[in-house]
């Protein structure tokens, strides 16, 4: 089969310490040399000797953890940034889908942006026009279709928005994880359409946290990890073999606000910790000690109620258990603007020995239930049993079975007849 | 939209692939648009304000100007001179402006969306256009009013303007990449505009300059747009030696400020 993606040692590399220079002088001289020519210090390797090789026709799934590098791969396939070193060559129209509603504007109707988007997305006048109607439909707006799209609610936004991305038609298709907002429906419905068009004989190179989604529409995958593939093969086999990985855990995650952090108009995610007792981030915990996960979250808008969810996985992405804010303080209560620390505690003696990845999410129930967003695996952590006796494991010194460790009180009596 | 593509790093020593900006044409018409529909959007009176900036600005010169210092070597009344020069400059420092913050402000097209650069900075100097057009339909009404005779000198003004456009493409591409390094460009393009303002004949003729310091103002090229503008509206004799040098120092500025945004292009979507 035809090669159609055809990517070669690839290396980015990102200047640590951003772009300050010395003096002014240093800055003119700097910017006129090549990005690999400048100081060598303070270097990250965002991705390192990539290679991989795409047929047409195929579905590509690319999985790793955050800042595994994913992103900067699409980045460059997408023509975005360049490459430090390393060559990539595509063969056929590429379209690119990092983020739905990109060029989106507030002032402008629906039907003008449907034009705009088409346009910063690639598509032609001529191609626009003859989709139009199409567009519309899918996205059930025709009457709101003069409305400035500010005035739409946010699920007739984020619908207009993927119509316009799901009718462009490129040989290529690059897509970043774009269907992690919205309600239940709206995915599926994303989902669904990415199967078509990978149905139809385009290639596709799909970037997911979504393991059930990478192993339905992906005949192969590759796995990231600090920059460099630690897996490759059928699409199934990868996603086994990175649930059963720990590549690149972390126990404190920041979310910069210029690097496009999970939010809605209500919530902007800020930081998320794993935390002992005393509050210090800490990755390892000892199975007695409880556990605390903390997440740091400004609210941009007041009048809305926000309820911290965090779910815990644990290391083969079972799901152990989803906890959410009840506390009577917030359950109901509206949060006005302002900068919020929200941290659930599991207490020690329940977790079983291991890695566990927590997701965190914004939720509100009332008046209608809206996930602001889900951030996938944004923190892990790991829980050691000690073998000091005192644990549920109690003198037992083998590998123990079961997802959970809980200590619970015993009652033993003798029954005396 | 290209059939294929070859991704490697840095590219050509100075290739501007204007092929591939011509592909991108109705992106940059799209943006233009966007820009000046967005401009006047939630405006009381809209687009009248392109028209309202200049001639209130020449009201006031006017006023100043026949009281205080009165310029004798004029052909034309005051107010069509000085509406003349402030229409091309209103637009290099509009557009300028706009130009510069185009990339900074589109944070979310440069990081999420491949398409020529180029397009950004040129797309918001043409929305500045529209307020130029508006504002000569209003100076030849004014031409009208004031019994101008025209000559067919008029054909000429057209290629003034382009050339003023040209200009103003290229110190707002230049900034435009500037500012996405340095945000310092924020703060010293206000005071740059204001400057060369004063040292462009705008409001008042380059002719009342001291002869010895023509040739200094000459470096300037909006000295030379400018008088051949005029020259070319009102009937007056070309400066040959200005206009040429306008020609050449804008076509030196062009290309240098072309090179450095090449040069600093690759690198927009991880410095921004």
């Amino acid at each position: 089969m035809t090669k159609v993606v055809k990517v070669e040692n690839l290396s980015k590399v990102y200047q640590l310490g951003g772009t300050r220079h010395n003096s002014l002088r240093d800055a003119l001289v700097g910017f006129l040399r090549q990005p690999s020519l400048r100081s060598e210090k303070n270097k990250l390797f965002a991705l390192q000797d990539v290679n991989f090789e795409v047929s047409e026709g195929e579905t590509l799934g690319i999985i790793g953890n955050n800042g595994a590098g994913k992103s900067t791969l699409l980045k460059i396939l997408s023509r975005i940034t360049k490459p430090t070193s390393g060559t990539a060559e595509l063969r056929g129209r590429v379209g690119s889908l990092l983020e739905v509603g990109t060029g989106f504007h507030n002032e402008l109707s629906g039907r003008e942006n449907i034009f705009l988007n088409g346009a910063i997305l690639g598509m032609s006048r001529a191609e626009i026009e003859r989709s139009f109607d199409e567009i519309v439909a899918f996205a059930e707006v025709e009457k709101f279709l003069d409305t400035p799209v500010k005035h739409y609610s946010s699920g007739m936004y984020m619908r207009l928005a993927f119509s316009v991305a799901a009718h462009l038609e490129p040989e290529i298709l690059i897509v970043d994880e774009v269907l992690a907002v919205g309600d239940v429906a709206f995915q599926r419905k994303c989902l669904n359409k990415m199967r078509d068009v990978s149905q139809s004989g385009r290639t596709i190179l799909f970037v997911s946290h979504d393991m059930s989604a990478i192993t339905r529409i992906c005949n192969r995958a590759i796995a990231l990890s600090d920059g460099k593939i630690v897996g490759a093969g059928t699409a199934t086999d990868v996603v086994r073999e990175y649930l059963s990985s720990s590549w690149g855990m972390t126990a404190e995650r920041v979310f910069e606000t210029d690097k496009n952090p999970p939010a809605s108009e209500f919530v902007r995610l800020e930081k998320v910790r794993v935390i002992d007792e005393n509050g210090e981030t800490c990755g390892s915990h000892d199975i007695h000690r409880k556990i605390g996960i903390e997440a740091t979250y400004e609210v941009l808008q007041s009048g809305a109620i926000l309820l911290p969810n965090y779910q815990v996985y644990n290391q083969s992405r079972l799901h152990l258990f989803t906890i959410q804010d009840v506390a009577s303080e917030w359950k109901r209560r509206e949060k006005d603007q302002g900068r919020y620390i929200s941290t659930a505690w599991i207490p020690g003696n329940l977790m079983a020995e291991g890695s566990f990845f927590v997701n965190v999410a914004i939720v509100t129930y009332l008046p209608k239930m809206n996930v602001h967003f889900n951030a996938l695996e944004v923190v892990s952590f790991d829980v050691a049993d000690s073998l000091t006796g005192d644990t549920a494991r109690g003198d037992f010194s083998s590998k123990m079975e079961g997802v959970m460790r809980p200590m619970v009180d015993w009652e033993t009596s003798i029954r005396e007849n | 939209m290209q059939e294929n593509t070859k991704i490697k790093t840095g590219g050509a020593w100075f290739d501007l692939n204007l092929r591939e900006v011509w592909a991108y044409r109705e992106l940059l018409y799209f943006l233009t648009w966007r820009d000046v529909k967005v401009r006047y959007k939630q405006t009381a009176i809209g687009v009248l304000w392109a028209i309202l900036q200049p001639v209130l600005t020449t009201a006031i010169f006017t006023i100043i100007f026949s009281r205080f210092a009165r310029f004798e070597s004029l052909q034309v009344p005051y107010p069509l001179f000085a509406l003349s020069g402030l229409l091309v400059w209103l637009f290099v420092n509009n557009s300028v402006t706009l130009a510069s913050n185009s990339l900074v402000a589109n944070t979310n097209l440069v990081t999420k969306i491949y398409f020529p650069r180029l397009i950004m900075p040129s797309a918001a100097t043409f929305s500045g256009l529209i307020d130029l057009v508006l504002g000569l339909i209003i100076l030849v009404g004014l031409m009208i009013y004031y019994g101008v005779n025209l000559t067919s000198r008029i054909f000429a003004a057209p290629l003034f303007v382009a050339l003023a456009i040209v200009l103003t493409v290229s110190f707002g591409t230049l900034f435009a990449a500037l500012n996405v390094r340095f945000r310092d460009v924020k703060f010293v393009l206000p005071f740059f505009l204001q400057v060369w303002m004063f040292l462009s004949p705008v409001f008042y003729p380059s002719e009342s300059l001291p002869e010895k310091w023509r040739i200094v103002f000459a470096l300037n090229p909006l000295t030379g747009i400018l008088q051949g503008f005029r020259a070319a509206l009102f009937g007056g004799d070309f400066d040959w030696s200005a206009i040429g040098a306008a020609l050449i120092l804008t076509l030196v500025l062009t290309l240098g400020a072309f090179f450095v945004f090449k040069r600093m292009e690759d690198d927009f979507a991880d410095l921004i």
